[in-house]
């Protein structure tokens, strides 16, 4: 499989989601810069975490309006995964590719810490290694992570079953002091309606690696290169 | 006639006798501008001159050093090609007064003194040190400092792994603020600041320069006082996202051969960056500066050489390469500007409109520039604190005392401090905040660097010689307690009126304990900064001479532990001698309120003897816990492991003479904590190297157990530990 990763100026995960796709692939992702509106083709489109433009405006405002991204939006549209993690999950809510925004964190503070999610959704390309209900562990870093939407919004992910994971306690409870940052509903990552669009606060590719403290992250990107490996 | 009164030199900051030596250089009159740079390049910031004699005495040599002192930042060989590059630097005065700007902006310095050289940061550390938790200004400080910190690294990318903080009312007109960056570079790409080629282009690259921070170096180089405030147009802003832009853009250009020099506009801005690569490379630089991008209309040259605007590059490129360094820099959305050219006059000639504005001899300009032996006088000796007598009249328990101590501002937890920093971002971050020391991957290889910065000011100020021994001798040991092999360091010298005898008295002394420290431990200084007058109205704070320090782990897969209880049933093993010191101890500032006595005496021959058998024990495996022993003793060690881990331990108080709680918490140095499941055989390897160890517990259950029956949950233990930073910084959102 061919995936790329988008890079923009402010950037600054890019490095680690392509030593997780290699770890999982076994090949380099492709690294796109964001000024070359021509994007390969390829079996998936990561928009990795990062300060985009430095957040002005606002987070992810701006690489919205990148040259690649009218050609990622295309591309989503007709069925490629896209993944955005963090800064790219703001970029996928500014684009329009999913609903809601991301706010300020409640507490006002940049939070970076291992975080618990429940996974929500395993019917998709990105989570299928996971099963419903399972906790996993994995850390956020974020300033801009609360995420809200509309009660309507909010119903319609939940009554869709696009909420792909929620911060949770150990044992897999969904309460308020396991919210890191106020978001609606404890969601932590939501899907398009289609199902080949996820966009996610937690960034799994920091916790692929066990030298680093854990390999809950990994099955994400070893989930994507299964599915997504050319049929043998 | 530009009309230099006497009045205009003092605004300056140059003595009358300073201003005398600028007269004979010149041979005449100085113009505005010229009397501008002689002023920056003469602050103590920028030209050590109380320090400098002092700094000497340091050594800086090691067959491992590639460059030490007198760059942007030290050099050391990592093997494999691989260099380290790394320094700290104060912002202290900007911080204090616009503490999320002063603090952003000097992680914005260090990370480019580090990536001017060719490294790519991969780590940032500092050292923090505040007024009383009680004084008015000090919460807000602390808010602002640490989101300036984060707000700074987290958008470059770069992790903060780490870190000291400390509270004491001697900084409360006066914080510490001490910012280091760790960098990797092949060891045949870094580059260097000495001007060369004689026509070869001078290019301007960053960003636009504003009038934002004329004369930080002066401030920096001044007391406070109560209008401090008034200096806050001075403090200059940072654009973390420019310098990531920066990082970049050089690192792209570093790839190519286009660079013959390179230097960041740090302090003193483009005045200090041409007068040293042109002094470096015994060459001249002449500006056009009508060509230097500006952000304001109607700039002087005297702005203009004297703006600290952030995020910006002086480099000399070889001929021929400007089109294609003009590509990177223009992809990257960067200003790029040929702005002068090197010349063979040894002579900085700026033009303005046509008109030559400055026009001064660079080799008198830096080797004339003043240097002081300050008159000093050593610090009064403190008297021994023995035990008894530091423990008649108080009734605590060991558990009474340690869970006051492990709350108490000195010694709780700061996760409220470095979960506000980025600190896995780079995905290397192999020890995360909280343990000994960061331990960071060299990425793509399975070699480490551990980080760590120390320093105990109480000590320092009750004798400085010390003091300097223990900041030097606790960062060894503390990346010696991952299992890491130090390498060299870089110190932060923060201190009072170096124009008071007293205060470089303990300048002086520090240093003293420091060299020896440094010697006695193959530990040399690669790189520092210096930074006086950190004084209000008269009062000095502690002598502070932060230690960063940086070793070598060769196989982080198999040559580390952690510093938590790694399993339940396994013996706890003491190294290193236990006399029960109190003097200057956390214990007695919490039971009595005081810092009195000697400081603990550091035995180097010892420091360097147990560090050698445990570092031993972790590259072969044979432990599986490892905790240097420092602030607030033995108990408090045990404390931090048991909660690291997540497992208890069941502690007893041998019979030695030695009162319990001096045992417990005294802060005798050059020890460790081990946890192994073959006690003997290590015992016996001890004894055969001349190395103390004492078995002194066992780890299980989730209790931790001293002597008969005493004992706390560490669910308890954890609350009192994690509680009170946040809810001190809460109790300000009233």
């Amino acid at each position: 499989m061919k995936a790329a990763v988008i890079v923009s100026p402010g950037s600054n995960c890019d490095r680690d989601v392509q030593v997780a796709l290699r770890q999982s692939i076994g090949r380099d992702p492709i690294m796109h810069w964001h000024g070359d509106p021509d994007l390969p083709d390829v079996d998936l489109i990561v928009i990795p975490g990062g300060f985009s433009y430095g957040d002005y405006l606002r987070a992810g405002a701006m690489a919205a309006h990148s040259p690649v991204m009218r050609e990622v939006v295309t591309r989503a549209n007709a069925g490629v995964p896209v993944l955005g993690i963090c800064n790219g999950f703001q970029i996928l809510t500014e684009c329009g590719l999913l609903p809601g925004v991301l706010m300020r964190n409640a507490g006002l503070k940049f939070i970076c810490r291992d975080v618990d999610l429940r996974v929500e959704a395993e019917d998709t390309v990105f989570t299928h290694d996971y099963v419903d209900g399972q906790i996993i562990r994995i850390p956020v870093a974020h300033n801009e992570g609360n995420y809200f939407a509309d009660d309507e919004t909010l119903n319609r992910l939940d009554g869709e079953n696009r909420v792909a994971f929620r911060y949770c306690t150990p044992a897999g409870e969904v309460t308020a002091a396991t919210n890191p940052n106020g978001a609606a509903r404890n969601i932590a990552g939501i899907l398009n309606e289609n199902r080949n669009v996820l966009g996610m606060m937690p960034h799994p590719e920091r916790l692929a690696d066990a030298l680093l403290g854990g390999t809950d992250g990994r099955p994400m990107f070893d989930g994507l290169a299964e599915a997504l490996a050319p049929a043998a | 006639m530009s009309g230099i009164t006497p009045e205009i030199v003092a605004e300056h900051g140059l003595t009358p006798d300073e201003y005398d030596r600028v007269l004979r250089i010149m041979g005449r009159e100085p113009r505005i501008t010229e009397l501008g740079i002689f002023s920056v390049m003469w602050s103590e910031h920028c030209s050590y001159k109380s320090s400098k004699f002092w700094l000497k005495k340091l050594p800086t040599e090691a067959p491992w050093v590639i460059c030490g002192p007198g760059e942007n930042a030290g050099v050391i060989d990592i093997g494999d090609g691989k260099a380290c590059i790394f320094k700290m630097e104060s912002h202290n005065h900007p911080s204090f007064i616009e503490p999320y700007q002063g603090a952003a902006t000097g992680v914005g310095g260090i990370l480019r003194d580090v990536f001017t050289m060719g490294a790519r940061p991969i780590a940032n550390m500092n050292a923090l040190r505040f007024g009383s938790p009680d004084h008015p200004k000090t919460r807000h400080l602390v808010g602002g400092v640490v989101a300036g910190i984060g707000g700074y690294g987290n958008c470059m990318g770069i992790p903060t792994v780490g870190g000291e903080v400390n509270f004491d009312p001697s900084y409360n007109g006066n914080i510490l603020v001490n910012a280091m960056t760790v960098g990797i570079a092949d060891t045949d790409k870094i580059f260097y600041s000495a001007a060369a080629g004689i026509g070869n282009p001078v290019v301007y690259v960053g960003s636009k320069t504003g009038r934002d921070g004329i004369h930080g170096a002066t401030m920096a180089s001044a007391e406070f006082d109560d209008d401090s405030d008034q200096k806050r147009p001075t403090v200059q802003v940072g654009d973390p996202f420019t310098e990531k832009l920066l990082l970049e853009a050089c690192l792209e250009l570093m790839a190519t051969d286009a660079i013959v020099a390179i230097q960041d506009m740090g302090a003193a801005g483009l005045t200090s960056s041409s007068v040293e690569m042109s002094d470096k490379g015994g060459v001249g630089i002449e500006f056009d500066l009508d060509l230097v991008p500006v952000r304001e209309d109607a700039m002087t040259a005297y702005e203009i050489m004297l703006s600290e605007s952030q995020e910006r590059m002086l480099m000399v490129l070889k001929p021929g390469r400007e089109d294609m360094a003009r590509a990177i820099f223009e992809k990257w959305e960067l200003d790029f500007a040929i702005i002068g050219r090197v010349t063979g006059t040894r002579r900085l000639v700026l033009k303005s409109g046509g008109e030559v504005v400055c026009d001064i001899p660079v080799p008198p300009l830096v080797a004339e520039a003043p240097e002081y032996e300050r008159p000093w006088v050593p610090t009064p000796p403190s008297p021994l604190l023995s035990a008894t007598d530091a423990l008649a009249g108080i009734d605590t328990t060991p558990i009474i005392a340690l869970a006051g101590l492990i709350a108490s501002p000195d010694l709780c937890s700061r996760r409220w401090v470095w979960e506000q920093y980025d600190h896995m971002v780079m995905g290397d971050t192999v020890r995360r905040p909280g343990g000994d020391a960061a331990v960071v991957r060299v990425h793509g290889t399975d070699r480490a660097l551990a980080i760590t910065t120390d320093c105990t000011p109480r000590y320092c100020v009750a004798d400085p010689v010390e003091g300097g021994r223990q900041a030097v001798a606790e960062a060894w040991r503390n990346l010696t307690a991952t299992g890491a092999t130090p390498l060299a360091v870089t110190d932060n010298m923060n201190f009072g009126n170096p124009e008071r005898p007293e205060i470089m008295g303990q300048f002086a002394g520090c240093i003293e304990g420091m060299a020896e420290a440094c010697i006695a431990l193959d530990f040399p200084v690669v790189s520092g900064n210096v930074s006086l007058y950190n004084e209000t109205n008269g009062a000095g704070i502690l002598p502070t001479p932060a230690i960063g320090g940086v070793g070598l782990i060769e196989d982080v897969r198999s040559q580390i532990v952690s510093s938590g209880f790694a399993a339940k049933g396994q013996t706890i093993v003491l190294i290193g001698d236990t006399v029960g010191h109190l003097g200057r101890s956390l214990l007695m500032r919490l039971l009595a309120g005081s810092d009195e006595g000697a400081p603990p005496p550091v035995d180097l021959a010892a420091e360097r003897r147990n560090g050698d058998f445990v570092r031993n024990l972790i590259t072969s495996g044979e432990i599986s816990a490892c905790h240097d022993i420092s602030d607030g003793g033995l108990l408090i060690a045990i404390a931090e492991m048991a909660l690291s881990g997540g497992i208890g331990a069941d502690i007893s108080v041998p019979d030695s003479g030695i009162p319990a709680l001096a045992w417990l918490f005294g802060e005798d140095q050059a020890r460790y904590l081990i946890t192994t499941i073959s006690p003997d055989t290590l015992l016996a390897g001890a004894a055969d190297a001349g190395v103390p160890a004492t078995v002194i517990g066992i780890t299980g259950s989730a209790v931790l157990t001293v002597g008969d029956g005493n004992s706390i949950s560490l669910s308890d233990l954890r609350n009192a530990h994690e509680n009170w930073l946040p809810e001190y910084m809460a109790a300000g959102n009233i």
